[in-house]
């Protein structure tokens, strides 16, 4: 510094004006040093892509195709991998985390966003925080020991035949909305006929989907037998309250991002909170709520210590669609296969059956996070 | 005059309709269901702290000490049961996060908002980072398994020596890299534009900047992010399983700062805590030796936690 604070008057010069080399120098350094930070993470991604891709070849290309699919269950130590078994275990605690974290997330996050004052936040957001900090070791034992005697074994065949019924009269409203707001959309467009196609088929696949869950359900009652020490209702659970401050917190950041402008425009026209809420409010941050629940479909699919822990099965499991019976999921499946005093032994491709879940849990997780990011990003752009 | 009279008529319709239902019945429902949503999520924590103090208070209560300097056994009878040796691998865990993911972490955030141009070499690292992110924590546990356990691609398990602290160390501190990326990013990303101004203005360099404007008034928000990523990392047990840390019965119980052992097979408290969990079926002494190892966690990631939020919000107030 020393050599730019003369004192008295001296012609500037281009050597005066530049900085000393030492000192360019050591700017480049730590330019190229924080560079090669920055790089790290393409290389990580690299790194796992690589490794995923790899060893699920080697099981992809030397697999009997026929023992993954339609089998007896999960044996990877026996070279039976029905694949099955395990992407509907996930699919049913995913859904019943859902079923846990969707309204109780939402509900919070729009009381905490409409109603709550600030000494109330004040003191929520911290506690919602304290639960998002919670290990899942510590939700998977909560699960086991607490949640499966105390909530999921006093489900009787006629409690849960009220659950199932709620489920599906929540899916009604729900989707009873969207086919009329899509078809509000289509007279709207002036009948275009690709808003028409967009509406017959959001309406065949809500139909499809209501359909596939009354009959799941339907099934599960038929069959209906008392849950045993773990479950994938109770691992469904225990995954759905590590999700509720996931849900809330996007939700919420999502109705804070709506400008005020709207909400006293709904009151200047007479609408009472709960109008202004559920109307104004809720579907001008749609798109991040829509974010915001396939963020906790991503992080439910990728969540393992619950499900390893509460999910009812050791490391092989029959085939199972009910909710009572205890399975695997992808993750679960992976982490009973990797743990014990062997490391990963079986058959020839049991090592690689890890690699092939895991790049298909990757790849799952990965598309849902790029499909929240447009979504998050949308909110962004309108305001 | 018959204008007055529906005047008068219609003002008194006016007023008996906003005068006729005075408390919004719909409107009150609504907002007591929101705030059981609340309720019952603050319930279910409620429950949560309350089983696991329930079921370690005896545990706890009689041989604390005891409990802190035992190793794992085969029985839950046994007086000489602890999670020495978890706390042994989980300290070292946090310490190798710290020397590894906090550097590296905090530089990429320093180039993404300080250095790199606006191009689409850049715009892909940061949808990179936020991709990584996602990725569930099992898939960093294969990646750590080839890379450092079995040495795929590089050799590096004889660096690592397997099946050890050190490899978990290392993939744990790959998992938290991309938080420390996001979080510090934003703290960087907050600092005034005239406090660069004023460093430029006076003749500092780029670096010069942001070494003594930057990284001092971004360093609550960072620090804030980075205790966060720890204690996310701390409590994380399923790459761990995948690494290889060991369940059943672990021979070495090393000294806290036993350097030599990170090579060494190794064990963690959120590994403890899944051992006695399972375990807890065949022996039910085990519940309460894991309700036990899960206290002893929650103290040390809910202290990491709550400074990390109470920082935050000191922080926040201050600048408003």
């Amino acid at each position: 510094m020393t050599d730019t604070t003369v004192a008295h008057p001296v012609p500037l010069t281009v050597e005066r004006l530049q900085i000393a080399p030492a000192r360019r120098r050591r700017e480049a350094i730590v330019r190229f040093s924080l560079l090669m930070a920055a790089l790290v993470s393409v290389l990580v991604s690299a790194l796992i892509v690589w490794n995923l891709v790899a060893e699920a070849w080697t099981f992809i290309t030397g697999v009997a195709w026929a023992d993954t699919w339609g089998q007896l269950g999960w044996f990877p130590r026996r070279g039976l991998y029905d694949i099955p078994t395990i992407v509907i275990a996930s699919i049913i605690v995913t859904a019943i985390a859902m079923l846990v974290a969707g309204p109780l997330g939402l509900g919070a996050a729009v009381y905490l966003s409409e109603y709550a004052n600030r000494r109330v936040r004040a003191w929520l957001k911290p506690a919602l925080e304290i639960l998002a900090g919670i290990p899942s070791v510590v939700l998977g034992f909560f699960a086991l020991t607490w949640i499966a005697p105390n909530l999921v074994g006093r489900i009787g065949k006629n409690t849960f035949l009220v659950i199932g019924a709620m489920i599906l009269a929540g899916y009604a409203v729900v989707a009873i909305g969207v086919a009329r707001n899509r078809i509000k959309h289509y007279r709207e467009s002036g009948s275009d006929s690709s808003a028409l196609i967009v509406a017959v088929g959001a309406i065949a696949v809500i139909v499809a989907i209501f359909g596939l869950t009354a009959a799941w359900l339907l099934n599960v009652w038929l069959e209906f037998a008392p849950a045993r020490a773990g479950s994938l209702a109770a691992a469904g659970i225990g995954v759905g309250i590590l999700t509720i401050p996931l849900v809330a917190s996007i939700s919420e950041d999502a109705m804070a991002a709506v400008p005020d402008s709207l909400r006293e425009a709904s009151a200047g026209l007479g609408a009472r909170k709960m109008a202004t809420a559920t109307t104004v409010v809720v579907p001008a941050a749609i798109s991040g709520i829509v974010a915001a629940f396939i963020v906790a479909v991503s992080r439910a699919i990728g969540e393992t210590m619950v499900v390893f822990l509460a999910g009812g099965a050791a490391d092989a499991t029959r085939f199972t669609d009910s909710p009572f019976e205890g399975s695997l999921t992808m993750t679960a499946a992976m982490a009973s296969l990797a743990s014990g005093t062997d490391s990963v032994v079986g058959e020839g491709l049991t090592f690689q059956s890890l690699y092939f879940v895991g790049l298909l849990l990757f790849a799952i997780t990965l598309g849902l996070n790029v499909v929240a990011a447009r979504f998050v990003a949308r909110v962004r752009e309108e305001y | 005059m018959i204008s007055r009279l529906s005047d008068d008529k219609s003002r008194a319709a006016i007023a008996a309709s906003i005068e006729r239902r005075r408390i919004d019945t719909r409107g009150l429902l609504f907002r007591t269901l929101l705030q059981s949503c609340l309720l019952v999520t603050l319930v279910l924590l409620a429950v949560l702290i309350i089983s696991v103090v329930n079921n370690s208070a005896d545990q706890l209560g009689a041989r604390l000490g005891d409990f802190l300097s035992g190793t794992l056994r085969s029985q839950s009878s046994d007086d000489r049961l602890g999670v020495h040796q978890g706390l042994y691998g989980s300290l070292w865990i946090a310490v190798i996060v710290a020397v590894l993911a906090f550097p590296v972490g905090i530089g990429a955030a320093v180039y993404l908002e300080e250095y790199a141009p606006r191009n689409r070499f850049t715009a892909f690292i940061e949808v990179n980072i936020r991709n990584l992110a996602g990725v569930p924590s099992v898939v960093y546990g294969l990646l750590g398994l080839a890379l450092l356990v079995k040495g795929n691609l590089f050799g590096l398990d004889r660096l690592t020596g397997g099946s050890s602290a050190l490899s978990a160390g290392i993939t744990l501190a790959i998992l938290a890299l991309p938080i420390v990326v996001i979080t510090s990013g934003e703290a960087v990303r907050a600092v005034p534009v005239s406090l660069r101004e004023g460093a430029y203005g006076v003749g500092a360099t780029k670096w010069e900047m942001i070494r003594t404007q930057v990284l001092p008034y971004a360093a609550p928000g960072i620090l804030t992010g980075t205790l966060l990523s720890m204690s996310r990392a701390v409590g994380e047990a399923a790459p761990l399983i995948l690494v290889g840390a060991i369940s059943g019965r672990l021979g070495s119980d090393p000294g806290l700062l036993d350097l030599s052992a990170l090579t060494d097979q190794f064990t963690a408290l959120p590994i403890v805590i899944t051992t006695w969990t399972v375990q807890s079926g065949r022996d039910v002494g085990f519940t309460a030796a894991a309700a036990s190892a899960i206290v002893v966690l929650l103290v040390f990631v809910l202290l990491m936690n709550s400074a990390a939020i109470g920082l935050r919000n000191r922080f926040e107030k201050k600048r408003g």
